[in-house]
């Protein structure tokens, strides 16, 4: 069996996959796909929601059976042979199943000897895996009790504790925080350098995408580019410029303008301006743009929208818009406290939203987002401070205030059995809507949510950016002033947080105030202001600009949102750890 | 398997015993770790069972006592008197002397007594001819207590009519005859069926629930997607999943064991050795019957409810343990035979009150084996390193 680099570790041909549903056709999760990745090589999966991504990784590993086509695997026909495949491979899914009520170490050696690791090799490899992954003073520490991204790097050492000659990784860093997945990012290349680890991943971040040697991206069960990320990266070759927006006007309000256009392809803000990709074929000039070099997903956009069965980006009306912004403060918040027993989720922390504002909460999985949220939402009762909500306090008047409000939970809360109409129909009822008026906003979320051709789909069969759009249409039928998203784009890919941010900029327009959190750090360029938190404190609070501005002494000279939060992050983890820093040893203490 | 004739270096060497062992150790180990660790597990495995025990044992008791009786003695004579001195002196009963019906009747009525018992004026005369009789009323509100009350009555009678025999005196008094289900349990104590009955549940929920259980929360919480892309093996993950559960059954077998001998004083007439070697087989069943369960149904709440209807309801239902199968409707009857629980009480009830049985024994047992057998093929049939 060749594992020469160069040489496919992947190869695989017109597979097929198709998944049944119930009242409706099949979906194609792969439609006849061949591609190949090689030996020694990073090679990334890009590509939408639900366009085959995990599918693919999953046959590759021998844990689902194609329907036809061909895989080979290290030369093995996964179909026909998959314990070979599995003795031979390490595969990590999208959430790692670690014990949580194992130990890190226990873990760690469950998976050392199921792999058949000897203890003289483990000698050698777990110092290196602690030192990798910074887990060396936790080992006696529960799984459970470990942060998102130490959990993720965890269930990475697992894969890892031998080298593997194939490794698989299903979007390692969903829900990471910027930090950790940098961390993720140093063991896997290094890892690649050192012991020419081939390794295959899906990611939905395309700055990963872009690290890798080659890029597999499928759309909708199809390959439509395999190659090096230059390839994709040239296509917007004299295409991707930058705009700046005019005195008065947001950056956010510039790229909605351009996001709707014909000719052009995609626009983000970025930095206080506009990022922008033309059509081919555009040429009026009439926007005073400045010529960019084009990056990765400018050509992944290119990939993605060039097309005759282009998704439109829609907008959203409502029907009654609010007094437009004013100084008018409708969310405030101070020295609010939130306890667990001993454990203290959010820390006196103070912020002020104003009417018709985007405002951020930004910060890691565990950082006390969701905490504060239920806090303002009234599910949940502070341990302390004060809370204003839409000009109640939610601590006596609950009631009055949550019906001005509008919630949309971590896991959009669904009915799964329900259809889109019945879920919107209980939810229209929750809110005491009926008879006219009922009909009038459902009718109002169908269309506004272009959920009308999946009207009589359960829920649970939506895919998931539709997922994402009922639950906004659920929470926003009683007309709220103030609306909550708790993480509303973990997990959608590049199109599916374009269209998020689209509605949720003309919500703005429209006079609704909205507060959201997220850990994607280029969304904080769509809000007004931003809050980073850490550890249940706010580490910095400001407009995007500012906070950007944090980020300055990293050396860079242009810090992205990224770079920010990671110099702010580590200047508090810094600050704190100080004390702690004698308990762990320069190197690892592994033979704990 | 498929993968064994396939000959790669690596494959041939995964296969190998050494690394086998090496890799159910570290899932039994695993197991250990979590049962140990999760507070569910420890509350299933050994408080629910002694919740039980307490529970069975003291709380709910099938038994009567003290129950009122007014006996109407319609004339005093020697004979009478020893007669009624027997209700006088039985725990069972507290009696109300009275002389004539009409009292007795309204006190019956009024629900103050369970019951009248006359002994009329001519019972000496009657006794020296042979043809005693006695008249028993009981309260009939209650069926069962009424019939417990009856069959009291009877064994008091008995025993008097038996003392008077063995006396050498004449012919002894029969009103009724003495029913055959008091044989094995003359103390008519109900712990004495309930608590080998208890052994069955316990049996039940560690073995089927528990397991379903944990195999459910596997597939819910990702665990099994990751394991599965190792050189770990089917057959071993669904051994690493039976041996603790096995164990921490049979833990739950000693608790109720001891506790039916030590602290109910249930007799153990037969050997320790079938008790336990049945015991194991039921065990055996049951995990297999919660590991098949959770092999397709990947969710922890629908595989606990399953499982409570196709093990626990019908062991405590329709096992024999608590309700007597021969007075079954016939179409409960037959399900009852496809109910390993059936089988392991009627090996149960013999090993605790009758003693070794062979022909109860043996059958009950083999057919245990059988169902063990069939559920451990089922289980490695079904369970495949697959999603969806």
């Amino acid at each position: 069996m060749s594992s020469t680099p160069g040489g496919a570790a992947l190869i695989a041909h017109e597979l097929t996959k198709q998944f049944a549903r119930e009242h409706e056709a099949p979906v194609c999760a792969l439609d006849k796909v061949s591609l190949e990745a090689r030996h020694g090589e990073l090679t990334a999966i890009v590509g939408p929601d639900g366009a085959g991504k995990t599918t693919l990784l999953r046959l590759a590993a021998g844990l689902l059976r194609a329907d036809s086509g061909s895989l080979h695997v290290l030369g093995i026909d996964v179909a026909a042979h998959p314990q070979l495949v599995q003795d031979r491979i390490s595969y990590m899914p999208q959430r790692f199943g670690l014990y949580e009520d194992l130990t890190v170490a226990e873990n760690l050696n469950l998976y050392a000897d199921l792999h058949g690791v000897s203890n003289a090799q483990r000698e050698l490899r777990y110092p290196q895996l602690m030192e990798m992954t910074a887990l060396g003073p936790f080992q006696s520490r529960l799984a459970g009790q470990l942060s998102g991204g130490m959990k993720q790097k965890l269930g990475l050492a697992c894969t890892l504790v031998r080298s593997p000659e194939l490794l698989l990784l299903d979007e390692p860093t969903v829900g990471v925080d910027p930090l950790s997945r940098r961390e993720l990012w140093e063991i896997v290349t290094r890892l690649v350098a050192e012991e020419s680890l081939t390794v295959v991943l899906s990611t939905a971040y395309l700055d990963e995408a872009e690290r890798c040697k080659s890029v597999i991206m499928l759309h909708r069960g199809q390959v439509l580019s395999h190659g090096s990320p230059q390839q994709v990266t040239v296509l917007a070759e004299g295409r991707s410029f930058v705009a700046t927006p005019e005195p008065g006007q947001t950056a956010r309000s510039l790229q909605a303008n351009l996001l709707d256009r014909t000719d052009i392809i995609d626009a983000v803000p970025d930095g206080g301006r506009v990022r922008f990709v033309r059509n081919a074929t555009a040429v009026a000039d009439d926007l005073h743009a400045v010529s960019v070099a084009p990056r990765f997903e400018d050509g992944f956009m290119i990939l993605l929208r060039e097309r005759p069965d282009r998704e439109r980006i829609a907008t959203i009306v409502i029907a009654h818009p609010f007094a437009h912004r004013g100084q008018e403060t409708v969310v405030g918040v101070q020295g609010l406290v939130k306890k667990f027993g001993t454990f203290t989720a959010v820390d006196r922390i103070d912020f002020e939203v104003r009417r018709g504002e985007i405002f951020g909460l930004l910060g890691p999985n565990g950082a006390g987002k969701t905490t504060t949220f239920r806090m303002l939402c009234g599910l949940i009762a502070p341990s302390g401070g004060s809370l204003n909500v839409a000009g109640a306090d939610v601590r006596t008047a609950p009631a009055s205030a949550r019906a001005r409000l509008g919630y949309v939970a971590q896991k959009f809360s669904l009915y799964g059995p329900l259809s889109v109409t019945e879920n919107l129909e209980f939810f229209a009822s929750a809110y005491g809507l009926r008879g006219e008026r009922k009909r009038a906003r459902i009718d109002w979320a169908l269309q506004q949510f272009e959920l009308g051709e999946h009207a009589r789909a359960t829920s649970a069969q939506l895919p998931g950016g539709y997922k994402q759009r009922l639950a906004m249409a659920a929470a926003l039928l009683h007309e709220p002033e103030i609306l909550f998203l708790d993480e509303p784009t973990s997990g959608a890919d590049p199109l599916a947080r374009r269209a998020f941010w689209r509605r949720i900029t003309a919500l703005a327009e429209q006079g609704v105030t909205i507060i959201v959190t997220t850990h994607f750090m280029q969304e904080a360029e769509y809000c007004d202001r931003i809050a980073i938190m850490d550890s249940g404190k706010i580490l910095a609070q400001g407009s995007p600009a500012e906070v950007r501005e944090l980020g300055h002494n990293t050396g860079k000279p242009e810090p992205s949102m990224d770079d920010a939060f990671i110099a702010v992050v580590e200047r508090s983890r810094g600050r704190t750890n100080a004390a702690a820093a004698g308990e762990r040893p320069a190197d690892s203490p592994a033979a704990a | 398997m498929a993968q064994m004739s396939v000959s790669g270096e690596s494959g041939s060497s995964s296969n190998a015993w050494p690394s086998k062992l090496r890799r159910m150790r570290a899932l039994v180990m695993k197991e250990t770790r979590q049962i140990v660790r999760d507070p569910s597990s420890i509350a299933i495995g050994a408080v629910l069972p002694l919740i039980l025990i307490l529970l069975f044992g003291y709380g709910l008791s099938l038994d009567v006592k003290n129950v009122p009786i007014a006996i109407v003695m319609e004339f005093p004579t020697p004979e009478a008197v020893d007669f009624a001195a027997g209700f006088q002196l039985s725990p069972y009963f507290h009696p109300f002397m009275m002389r004539s019906m009409p009292p007795a009747q309204q006190q019956l009525l009024e629900h103050r007594v369970d019951g009248i018992l006359r002994i009329p004026a001519d019972f000496s005369r009657h006794l020296v001819a042979g043809d005693a009789e006695v008249q028993l009323i009981v309260h009939g509100g209650d069926a069962n207590r009424a019939r417990i009350i009856e069959g009291y009555v009877q064994g008091i009678v008995g025993v008097w009519a038996a003392r008077l025999a063995s006396q050498g005196s004449a012919n002894p008094v029969q009103p009724v005859n003495v029913q055959a289900r008091l044989w094995f349990n003359e103390a008519n104590d109900s712990s004495y069926f309930l608590v080998p009955g208890l052994v069955v549940l316990v049996m039940t929920l560690i073995g089927g629930l528990l397991t379903a259980m944990v195999m459910a929360r596997e597939w819910e919480r990702g665990t099994l997607e990751s394991m599965f892309v190792t050189p770990v093996r089917s057959d071993e993950i669904l051994l690493g999943k039976t041996l603790p559960y096995f164990v921490l059954a049979l833990f739950g077998f000693v608790l109720c064991v001891l506790s039916a001998k030590f602290l109910f004083h249930v007799p153990l007439r037969g050997s320790m050795w079938v008790l336990l070697g049945a015991s194991m087989l039921y065990v055996l069943v049951a995990l297999g019957i919660g590991l098949l369960i959770s092999s397709w149904v990947k969710n922890q709440l629908v595989a606990s409810q399953l499982t409570m209807l196709v093990t626990f309801m019908p062991a405590f239902m329709l096992s024999g343990f608590l309700f007597d199968l021969r007075s079954m409707p016939t179409i409960v009857r037959m399900i009852t035979y496809v109910l390993p629980a059936r089988y392991y009480v009627a090996l149960l009830q013999s090993v605790f009150l009758a003693g070794d049985v062979w022909s109860v024994i043996i059958p009950n047992t083999l057919i245990l084996a059988g169902m063990a057998a069939a559920l451990a093929l089922g289980s490695r049939a079904v369970m495949h390193k697959t999603l969806a």
